[in-house]
């Protein structure tokens, strides 16, 4: 069974369209990267498969367990509120902004969904709490306040902050673009990591060494259609199509 | 006249003083937070009613808006309230007015607001009310601290205005003592008053601003 199954997805903004008829499934431990140039359409689907934003149309199933199933017209209807709750703790999002709680301190930020949305228990949740910052290598930041952490520290915490709520997927949205290429590496290398443990993990991103050598399949997407999908190393290296060579030719150097 | 006798004298006021300033605070920074959410709904009618009552609350003299809430009742709709006093239309009349102010205040706080802090709560699982109650509002707060404080400090110098309805407030007391003794000395004291006031407010709002600037 597919963890994520997205089909036929359509989305259009004003009668722009942004996303034609998108299809992606994603299997248990598999780790997606989707490139592109901007305005292709790459985070209006993470957007529409995290509910930020609602499909015009399609499906989109998580588990097996539906969030929006098309009705004969292929127009997108959305499960009722009591299942996409549910539906919403299948996965976690990472931003490009990290979007963490300022008003939090870096462990409340971690534990206050996670004990006050699931009703976890406390003790739990803060163990849990305590052994994601120390594999994120902020165990002695747990008091601090994210506005004291650096780009690269604040994204960690994000990262872990989703990781809380025990997700069966994650999704990062251009995890790394608002970080210099030092902070960068400090977060590709936690991907990496979680990659190794086999986190089901969609991403996506501008840094094509990295989709290249981290994912098990990447997504080429453009004007709101994927043109082109496969092994990493076949796509980026020796795409087929000619707008994928065109685009990837500005990063081979 | 001695300065002790004028003192005594103005105490009562004082307190009347206080008390308006306390009272429409309680009342008017809830009702305020209200009228902001109605400003905001997206259902147009409310829209529209909230910005005409901020529109007129703003518009309008404080003085003649104290009027109409004491004798509009009467004068306007004939109906004779047993008990509407004019202490309870000057609560009244300042609340109101107050809660148009607070309410383009919080409006403005929680507009400014990034749209990513909402997108993390509800991706979170937060739920609309635990977002805005837990997230949104107490960052709202730390930012509208310094307008609000413009706010009250123009609150405890407006209180003065209820003298168009004779209420014994300190501002009415000085006039009248002023206007009995011919001195000025009454409305000198009183304006003292009115400005330790301001430097106690000032400070209680500074703590409070120190106090949330643990985070940025």
């Amino acid at each position: 069974m597919n963890l994520l199954e997205i089909s036929n997805l359509k989305k259009s903004f004003e009668n722009l369209d942004v996303l034609h008829d998108i299809s992606l499934s994603v299997k248990e431990g598999e780790v997606v990267a989707i490139i592109g140039p901007s305005g292709s359409g790459k985070s209006t689907l993470l957007r529409c498969a995290t509910m930020l934003e609602t499909m015009d149309g399609g499906s989109l199933t998580y588990l097996g367990e539906a969030a929006v199933t098309s009705d004969e017209a292929g127009r997108a209807c959305y499960a009722p509120a009591k299942q996409l709750k549910k539906i919403q703790g299948y996965f976690g999002l990472v931003f490009q902004n990290f979007n963490l709680f300022p008003h939090y301190s870096v462990m409340k930020n971690l534990t206050d969904a996670p004990i006050h949305i699931q009703k976890r228990q406390k003790e739990e949740v803060y163990a849990k709490a305590k052994e994601l910052l120390v594999k994120m290598g902020l165990g002695d930041k747990a008091d601090y306040y994210p506005c004291q952490l650096s780009g690269g520290q604040q994204q960690r915490v994000a990262i872990a902050r989703a990781l809380a709520l025990n997700p069966s997927i994650l999704f990062f949205d251009e995890p790394t673009s608002a970080l210099d290429p030092e902070l960068t590496g400090e977060i590709l290398k936690v991907i990496r990591q979680l990659a190794e443990e086999k986190m089901t993990m969609v991403i996506v991103t501008h840094e094509m060494a990295f989709a290249r050598d981290v994912a098990d399949r990447v997504i080429f997407m453009d004007g709101g259609y994927i043109i082109e999908e496969g092994d990493p190393r076949e796509v980026i290296e020796n795409p087929k199509e000619e707008r994928t060579r065109q685009f990837l030719a500005r990063f081979s150097s | 006249m001695s300065f002790s006798t004028v003192m005594q004298q103005l105490m009562s006021g004082m307190i009347s003083t206080i008390s308006i300033f306390l009272l429409t605070l309680l009342f008017s920074m809830p009702l305020g937070l209200a009228v902001a959410f109605g400003r905001m709904a997206k259902f147009k009618p409310l829209q529209w009613l909230m910005k005409l009552y901020i529109s007129v609350m703003r518009g309008t003299p404080l003085m003649l808006q104290l009027l109409v809430v004491y004798f509009g009742p009467y004068y306007v709709f004939g109906i004779s309230l047993s008990g509407y006093s004019v202490f309870a239309a000057t609560i009244i009349g300042f609340s109101v007015n107050y809660a148009a102010y607070f309410a383009e205040i919080y409006r403005s706080g929680i507009e400014s607001i990034p749209a990513g802090q909402y997108e993390a709560a509800k991706v979170l699982g937060y739920s609309k009310v635990q977002t805005f109650f837990k997230i949104i509002f107490p960052q709202m707060v730390k930012r509208v601290l310094p307008p609000v404080t413009n706010e009250v400090i123009t609150l405890v110098k407006d209180t003065s205005l209820s003298f168009v309805l004779a209420y014994a407030e300190m501002f009415t007391i000085a006039k009248q003592i002023s206007a009995r003794e011919t001195s000025v000395m009454p409305l000198f004291v009183a304006g003292i008053f009115y400005y330790i006031f301001n430097l106690v407010v000032a400070m209680i709002m500074g703590q409070l601003e120190k106090r949330l600037s643990y985070y940025k």
